[in-house]
C-alpha cells in the first residue's frame, strides 16, 4: 500500500513539475523576461512578446488545465486511486 | 426613449431576473447557505466563479489601468488568470478531499491549533476585506454614473444594495444568481467591444482586431496606437513595462499566487461533487474568464485610440499633427459623454491655457522634441483627466455607440462589483461565525445564532469597506491587487505547506504565516497609510516610495510569501513533528479515492 501511494504521489509531482516549467515559460519567460527580443517577431499586427502578455499565456493556461485534469485522472486509475 | 431612461429599465430588469432566481433557490440549512450544499455541476460552477471572480476590478477598472500602462498592465492579465493553473493542481482537488467547508477549517485541522485558525481567520479577514474596499470603489463608480450623482453618493447607494444582496441568499442563491450575472457581465463586456473592434478595424473578434490593421489601411492598429501616444509623450504602447521588468515579474507572481489564496475563490471549489470535477472546474472556471480577459486588451488600446480620436478628431484616421491650431476639439463643443461624466467628478477640464479648446497630453514627458512641440504650440499643460476607473463604462459612449448598448455596460458593471462583493461577504461570514465564533469562542451556538453572526460581520465588514472605499488607496484594481498580495503573502503557503510537505508543523506555519502577512502590511502601510488611512502612511522611514529594489506595494506579495516559506521552514526544523495521524491525514488528502461529501461538523 505504502509503496502504491509512492508511486502515485511521484507520479502526480512528476505530471506538476511539467506543467509548471510551461506556465512559467509562457508568462514569465515569454511574457516578461524575453519579451523584448520576442517583440521582433511579428504576429499580424502583434509584436510577439506583447502578445504573449496580452494574450497567448491565457490560452496556454487553459490548455495545461485541461491536460493536467485528464492526466491525473489517468493517473488515478493506473494506480487504482480513482473515485467510485 | 433617453439614455437614462433605457440605463434604469436594463438594469431593473437584470436586477428582477438576479432577485428572482434567489428566491427561487433560497438557502435554507446553513450547509446550503455556505456551500450549496455540494450540489453544482463544473460547467456551471465554473461560470458562477467566473462571475464571483471577475469583479469591479476586472470589468470596470482593469482595462481602463492597461490602457494607461500599456504592454506592463499584461501584469493584470497574466497574473489574474495564470494562478488558476496553480489552484487547480496545487490546492483545489486537496481542498476538496479534505471536504470542509472554509480555509481556516483546514489550516485549523491540519496544522491540528484552533490558534493556527484563528490566525487563517485574520489574513482571511484582512484580505477581504481590502478586496471589498476595491469593490466599493468600483460600485461608486458604477453607481454615480448610473444615478447621475457625485462618486460620494454612488458609494453610499453601492453599500446599501451590497449589503441586502448578500444577506438575502446564501451560497446557493449566490451560485444561481452568479450563473446569470456572468451572462450579463459577459455580453455587456463583449457587445461594444466587438461594435468598436468592427469601427477600427472591420474585424469583428476583438481578439483579432488587436492584431489587425486600421480600417481602409495597411498600417496595424498598434504601430499606429505607438505613433499617436508617443506623439502626446506617452510612453510606446507595446513595450512600456510597468516600473521594471523586476517589478513586473514580482507583480505578475504576487497575482498569481494571491488568486490560489484568496478564500472566496478556493471556496468555490468545495462545491463540486467530487475531486475529479475540482480539478476541471477551474479549467472551465477560466475559458469563462478568458473570455474577458482576452477582450480586455482590445478594449484597453481601442478606448486609449478612441479618446485621443476624440479630443484630437484628425490625428488617428488622417494622421494630423495634434500640435496645429484647430486639431483640438472645443470645449464648448465636446461630446455629450463627457458632459455626463463631468457630474461625476471622475472627468474633469481645466483650461489653462484658456484658449477654449482640449489638450490632452503627458505633459510630464521626457522627451524634448514633445516639450519644444506643445510650448511652441502654446500648451499650458495636460488639460483633461480622465479616472482610469471610467474608461470601460464610458468605452461605448466614447465611441458613439447606441444608447442599448451603453445602458448594458452599466448593467455589466453592478453584476460584475455585486457578485464578487456578495462573494466577499460570504466569505468573511463563514470565517466569523462559523470559524471564529462557533470554532472558538461558542462551540454551542446555535444555527439561528451562528447565521446571525454571520449576518453582523457583513455589516460590519461592508461599513469599514464603504468608509475606506470613499478615500481609496489607489484605483480599483491597484487595491484589489493588494488584497491579492495579502492573500498571496499569508494563506497560499500555508494551505500549500499543508498539501505538499507532510512534516510541516504548526509552530511553522503559524510563525511562517503571520511573517508573511506582517512584513507585507508594513511595506503596504508604509505606502498607502495604516489601515489605509490617509495622512498615516510613514513611507520616508523605509526609504521612500518602492525602497525595496523598486517593487511598489502591490508587487509586494511575493517577496511576503518567500518570507512566510523561508520562516516556516526555520521555525519547523527547530520543533518537534506533527502528531503520527497528521501525517497519515496528508496522506489521505493526496489520493481521490474516498471523497465525501462536505462536511460541516467538527
Amino acid at each position: 500500500m505504502d509503496d502504491k501511494a509512492n508511486g502515485y504521489w511521484s507520479a502526480t509531482l512528476g505530471l506538476l513539475a511539467k506543467i509548471l516549467v510551461v506556465w512559467f515559460l509562457v508568462s514569465f519567460g515569454a511574457g516578461i523576461l524575453f519579451a523584448d527580443a520576442l517583440n521582433g517577431i511579428m504576429l499580424g499586427g502583434y509584436p510577439l512578446g506583447f502578445w504573449f502578455a496580452h494574450q497567448g499565456s491565457i490560452y496556454i493556461f487553459i490548455a495545461l488545465i485541461f491536460f493536467y485534469a485528464k492526466k491525473m485522472g489517468d493517473i488515478d486509475r493506473q494506480f487504482d486511486v480513482h473515485e467510485e | 426613449m433617453d439614455l437614462q431612461t433605457m440605463t434604469y429599465l436594463v438594469v431593473g430588469a437584470s436586477f428582477a431576473l438576479y432577485i428572482g432566481i434567489a428566491i427561487w433557490a433560497r438557502a435554507g440549512s446553513t450547509s446550503e447557505f455556505y456551500a450549496a450544499g455540494g450540489s453544482v455541476h463544473p460547467v456551471l460552477n465554473g461560470m458562477a466563479t467566473g462571475a464571483d471572480w471577475m469583479s469591479a476590478a476586472s470589468f470596470i477598472s482593469m482595462a481602463g489601468l492597461i490602457s494607461n500602462m500599456g504592454y506592463g498592465g499584461g501584469l493584470f492579465l497574466m497574473g489574474w488568470t495564470g494562478g488558476y493553473v496553480l489552484l487547480a493542481m496545487l490546492l483545489a482537488p486537496y481542498l476538496r478531499k479534505f471536504g470542509k467547508f472554509t480555509v481556516p477549517q483546514f489550516i485549523g485541522d491540519r496544522f491540528y491549533s484552533k490558534t493556527a485558525s484563528t490566525i487563517a481567520v485574520i489574513c482571511l479577514l484582512t484580505a477581504s476585506i481590502t478586496y471589498i474596499i476595491g469593490q466599493m470603489t468600483g460600485v461608486g463608480v458604477a453607481f454615480s454614473r448610473f444615478l447621475g450623482v457625485s462618486n460620494e453618493t454612488g458609494i453610499y447607494v453601492g453599500m446599501g444594495i451590497v449589503f441586502a444582496y448578500a444577506v438575502f441568499g446564501g451560497m446557493k442563491g449566490i451560485t444561481y444568481t452568479q450563473v446569470a450575472q456572468y451572462v450579463v457581465l459577459i455580453l455587456a463586456y463583449t457587445v461594444p467591444a466587438v461594435f468598436i473592434s468592427l469601427q477600427l478595424t472591420g474585424n469583428p473578434l476583438p481578439q483579432l482586431g488587436l492584431g489587425g490593421n486600421m480600417v481602409g489601411t495597411d498600417v496595424s492598429l498598434l504601430s499606429k496606437l505607438d505613433q499617436v501616444v508617443t506623439d502626446l509623450g506617452f510612453g510606446k504602447y507595446t513595450t512600456s513595462t510597468a516600473g521594471s521588468t523586476l517589478n513586473m515579474f514580482v507583480y505578475t507572481m504576487s497575482l498569481m499566487i494571491g488568486t490560489a489564496g484568496l478564500p472566496h475563490v478556493i471556496m468555490r471549489f468545495f462545491t463540486v461533487p467530487t475531486v475529479k470535477d475540482a480539478r476541471s472546474s477551474a479549467g472551465w472556471a477560466l475559458v469563462f474568464i478568458a473570455i474577458l480577459y482576452t477582450t480586455a486588451p482590445a478594449v484597453a488600446a481601442m478606448a486609449k485610440m478612441n479618446l485621443i480620436r476624440t479630443v484630437t478628431p484628425g490625428v488617428v484616421m488622417q494622421n494630423t499633427d495634434p500640435y496645429t491650431a484647430d486639431a483640438q476639439i472645443k470645449y464648448d463643443e465636446r461630446p455629450e459623454w463627457m458632459k455626463r461624466w463631468e457630474k461625476t467628478g471622475l472627468l474633469k477640464f481645466e483650461d489653462k491655457n484658456g484658449d477654449g479648446r482640449i489638450q490632452y497630453y503627458n505633459d510630464k514627458t521626457k522627451s524634448d522634441a514633445v516639450k519644444a512641440k506643445a510650448e511652441a504650440a502654446g500648451w499650458k499643460g495636460n488639460e483633461l483627466t480622465v479616472n482610469a476607473d471610467i474608461i470601460v463604462l464610458a468605452n461605448p459612449e466614447i465611441a458613439l455607440l447606441p444608447d442599448w448598448v451603453i445602458a448594458l455596460v452599466a448593467a455589466g458593471g453592478l453584476a460584475a462589483a455585486l457578485s464578487t462583493a456578495a462573494g466577499l461577504l460570504m466569505a468573511i461570514s463563514a470565517a466569523v461565525s462559523h470559524d471564529l465564533v462557533k470554532g472558538v469562542f461558542a462551540p454551542d451556538i446555535s444555527e439561528k445564532n451562528e447565521l446571525l453572526a454571520g449576518k453582523i460581520s457583513m455589516a460590519v465588514a461592508i461599513v469599514i469597506a464603504g468608509y475606506l472605499g470613499l478615500n481609496p488607496p489607489g484605483f480599483a484594481a491597484g487595491t484589489v491587487a493588494l488584497a491579492f498580495g495579502i492573500a498571496a503573502s499569508s494563506l497560499f503557503p500555508a494551505i500549500m505547506m499543508g498539501i505538499f510537505s507532510k512534516k510541516m508543523n504548526k509552530e511553522g506555519a503559524m510563525a511562517g504565516m503571520l511573517a508573511g502577512l506582517f512584513i507585507t502590511l508594513f511595506y503596504v502601510f508604509a505606502h498607502k497609510g495604516i489601515f489605509f488611512i490617509k495622512g498615516t502612511d510613514f513611507v520616508d522611514m523605509i526609504g521612500g516610495p518602492n525602497s525595496f529594489f523598486g517593487i511598489t506595494p502591490e508587487a509586494f506579495g511575493a517577496i511576503g510569501a518567500l518570507v512566510n516559506f523561508g520562516v516556516a521552514f526555520v521555525v519547523d526544523k527547530m520543533t518537534k513533528e506533527p502528531p503520527e495521524h497528521i501525517q497519515h491525514m496528508v496522506e489521505a488528502v493526496r489520493i481521490p479515492r474516498g471523497s465525501k461529501m462536505v462536511d460541516g461538523a467538527h
